[in-house]
């Protein structure tokens, strides 16, 4: 695995984002020209009983038995989950096809995502993910369970989809001088992927002298990257509000910034940025850590 | 790190746990009496201890979904101890156990039981479906016919019960057999015995006791002959019992917390006024089979024992002991592993030695831990045996030169020292003799002593002795080699050796 270049790795699950994922994932690799991985895992769910036989005896062989009965019953639900997945990766591996990538790799894993993502962290160049999974289709201001545990324990890149697929003109970046959005800033401009790109730099700050000061410094920076067409604003009031108001009056198709940069228990007390971009916003995010 | 747990070991399976957790602490309401009753102390002993060690053993045990509370086992190494000195005694060596326990989690010994063999399982267990049905032959003997009807009956309830449409699969029989047996002895005022003849019965909910014993020297003495067995059979128990929870569920366990665990619980129930226990395989086995798979299975099941026996010792009184031992036969039906008898024609002869020996060794002394030990033992030989075969020594002889040269292959250690010894012919006329070890592996001290000999003998003899490849043959008697699992060193070893 470690000689293989990084992929960009795409989750497939089936719900109603998974088309979007694939092409938003079929774009960023033709992009930065990395090979494209489909990922399907299939979790049992061995701490969830599927059996209840409440006769409370045990004869002859009970224990023999008993094995027996549940290695069937799980048998035959994983094969059907093998099934399910391998269709939804052959629909997948058409669909990125169809969007112009060349031979994407279809991964099928035991084990639960997060587990098999933090196997795989080192050939994961940018993750691409849907906000919510199949369990919470159509209930569109829910996160996905295991999207925050996801974005913490993984130190890559990860685009969160929310929506169907638009190519990406105008990016939006989210700035203030933290050490998270400088690495962002440092990312952006690095990449190939943004090339091209109208890249709207935004800093939320009361101060308008050091908003200028910061903005200042990213522009410099992204602008000796080259090739990204830098606008910058200073925007006032509570950051996430601000910041989901500009993306709509401007039409900003993707936005970029760091993610959980501080650690559960404060954002426990005093609630998540980045929680709130993730419930807010109706564009995808892509989280740069 | 005792407490920590997963989300999933506590809330992954609610209902299934709940439900679960109540036929388990139904199950365990007459298995806790009739421990206590072998044990020869009164039932609230094993009912104390059954709630402390379940309860205590969900939050600490390293095996989520395995019941553990007063057991056989336990109870029958502690019969002389109760007759002799008494109940507060009992409470010490509980504490003791537990302490040893806990010990044995540190020093990560849990790890020792990749030692037992399959067939020392079987014959643990074996055995201890054996023992649990010995015990329960002094209440079948001398009594009226009306205790065999009810044993009979009991049984037959239990068994076939489960058949009925509708209600059989989501009522647990022993619990309709326990009820209804209760019923008619009630209802015909039989002159049989009860729950209430055997001894005191919890009332209250349990309370701190420090064991009124003094804390001498010599109490220690007393208590550490029991402490050690007793300490020893409840692991062996218990990681066997997560072993199986392991395969049935398909889910891994922690072994060594399992000690550390079964250590609290002990010296909790000890504490509490109650005896030392182990995890249960036929409980456990319902358990799983119930539909319980969390470590809230576990607490709901200490939980419920405990409202019951509490709020109903004036009823718990009237259970006939025919009703309780007709549970006990079928759990020491349900622990016997029949496969092991029925297959028994299939096996390696010395797969059923091993397993036999364990069994008869536990039945005469009563004492699963001299069982395992034999059994372990005799595993350990007929496995030293079998590989000693893997011993051969060929020759070839230059008559020119009058050299003949032995090449060995093959395991030389203890066991194969003599034989490989007999592989050469000393009474042959040679002028030199070259022996090639480059095939060969020298696994102890035995082996090198029985080179020696041979090459001293042949120059006894007048020849000139050479070895060929005695570093490789003998890097696998440094005592690191096999800790290190590197593959690299391992195929320097073995390498080009078949």
């Amino acid at each position: 695995m470690t000689n293989q270049p990084p992929n960009v790795l795409a989750c497939i699950d089936g719900s109603v984002l998974t088309e979007a994922v694939c092409d938003y994932a079929a774009w960023i690799s033709q992009r930065v020209a990395a090979p494209l991985e489909l990922l399907h895992t299939i979790n049992h769910h061995p701490e969830m009983a599927n059996n209840a036989n409440l006769s409370g005896n045990i004869g002859l062989g009970s224990q023999e038995h008993l094995l027996e009965e549940i290695i069937l019953l799980e048998q035959q639900q994983s094969k059907l989950k093998l099934q399910k997945g391998k269709l939804l990766l052959q629909a997948a591996k058409e669909r990125v096809i169809a969007a112009g990538t060349a031979d994407p790799i279809c991964s099928k894993r035991h084990g639960n995502l997060i587990e098999s993502l933090i196997e795989l962290e080192d050939s994961i160049r940018v993750l691409v993910l849907g906000i919510r999974g199949q369990v919470h289709d159509n209930k569109n201001k829910q996160l996905g369970a295991k999207l925050e545990s996801v974005i913490r324990s993984l130190h890559r890149p990860i685009l969160i989809v929310n929506d169907t697929f638009k190519e990406p003109q105008r990016i939006m970046l989210a700035y203030d001088g933290s050490k998270a959005t400088n690495k962002a800033v440092d990312m952006v401009a690095a990449s190939p992927l943004y090339a091209g790109l109208n890249c709207h730099l935004i800093c939320v700050n009361n101060n308008e002298d050091t908003a200028a000061k910061l903005l200042q410094q990213a522009t410099e920076k992204l602008q000796s990257a080259g090739n990204i067409e830098v606008t910058a604003s200073k925007l006032k009031g509570r950051a996430d509000q601000a910041l989901c108001e500009y993306q709509q009056t401007q039409d900003i198709d993707l936005t970029v910034m760091g993610a959980f940069s501080h650690n559960r228990l404060h954002d426990m007390l005093l609630g998540s940025f980045t929680h709130k971009m993730l419930l807010n916003t109706n564009k995808p995010l892509l989280f740069l850590r | 790190m005792l407490l920590l747990s997963k989300k999933q070991d506590w809330l992954g399976n609610i209902r299934g746990d709940i439900m679960a957790g109540i036929v388990v602490a139904l199950a365990l309401i007459p298995e806790a009496i009739a421990f206590s009753i072998i044990a020869g102390v009164d039932p609230k002993v094993g009912l104390y201890a059954s709630f402390c060690i379940a309860l205590i053993t969900a939050f600490t045990g390293g095996r989520p979904g395995m019941i553990s509370a007063a057991t056989g086992s336990m109870a029958l190494l502690m019969v002389t101890l109760v007759k002799e000195q008494g109940l507060q005694y009992l409470l010490v060596a509980t504490l003791l156990t537990g302490v040893l326990q806990i010990l044995a989690g540190y020093l990560k010994l849990g790890s020792l039981m990749s030692f037992i063999a399959r067939s020392v399982v079987t014959g643990f267990v074996n055995a201890l479906a054996i023992l649990i049905f010995i015990a329960q032959l002094p209440e079948l003997t001398d009594v009226s016919w009306h205790v065999y009807a009810m044993t009979a009956g009991g049984l037959g309830i239990i068994y076939l019960f489960p058949y009925m449409p509708f209600i059989g699969k989501s009522v647990p029989s022993p619990l309709v057999c326990i009820l209804l047996l209760t019923a008619i002895a009630m209802y015909l005022k039989l002159d049989i015995h009860t729950v209430g003849d055997m001894g005191d019965l919890p009332d209250t909910l349990p309370f701190f006791l420090w064991p009124d014993v003094p804390l001498t020297l010599e109490t220690l003495k007393i208590v550490l002959p029991y402490s050690v067995p007793l300490a020893v059979v409840g692991l062996l128990e218990s990681l066997m019992t997560a072993t199986i929870i392991d395969d049935l569920t398909d889910t891994g366990s922690d072994k060594n917390r399992e000690c550390k665990g079964q250590g609290i619980a002990n010296i909790t129930a000890g504490l509490f006024g109650g005896m030392a226990g182990c995890a249960m395989i036929g409980q456990s086995v319902i358990n799983v089979k119930s539909g319980g798979r969390g470590r809230l299975s576990t607490l709901c099941a200490g939980t419920f024992l405990l409202i019951m026996v509490v709020f109903m010792d004036e009823w718990i009184k009237q259970i006939p002991m025919a009703a309780l031992v007709a549970v006990m036969i079928m759990v020491s039906i349900g622990t016997f592993s029949w496969s092991s008898i029925i297959n028994i024609n299939r096996l390696p002869l010395s797969a059923n030695i091993i397993m036999l020996a364990t069994v008869i060794v536990v039945v005469w002394t009563h004492n699963l831990a001299l069982g395992v030990f034999v059994g372990v033992l005799l595993a350990s030989l007929f496995f030293a045996n079998k590989i000693s075969h893997f011993m051969y020594v060929d020759s070839t002889l230059d008559e020119d030169s009058s050299t003949r040269t032995y090449h060995v292959n093959g395991q030389i250690f203890f066991n194969s020292a003599d034989s490989f010894v007999a592989y050469f012919n000393f009474k042959e006329v040679l002028e030199k003799v070259i022996i090639d070890l480059t095939h060969a592996h020298f696994w102890d001290i035995s082996a090198v002593y029985a080179l020696d000999k041979v090459v001293i003998k042949f120059r006894r003899e007048g020849a000139d002795v050479e070895l060929i490849g005695l570093n490789e043959a003998s890097a696998t008697i440094i005592d690191r080699f096999g800790i290190q699992n590197n593959p690299e060193e391992i195929g320097k070893v073995m390498g080009g050796h078949s």
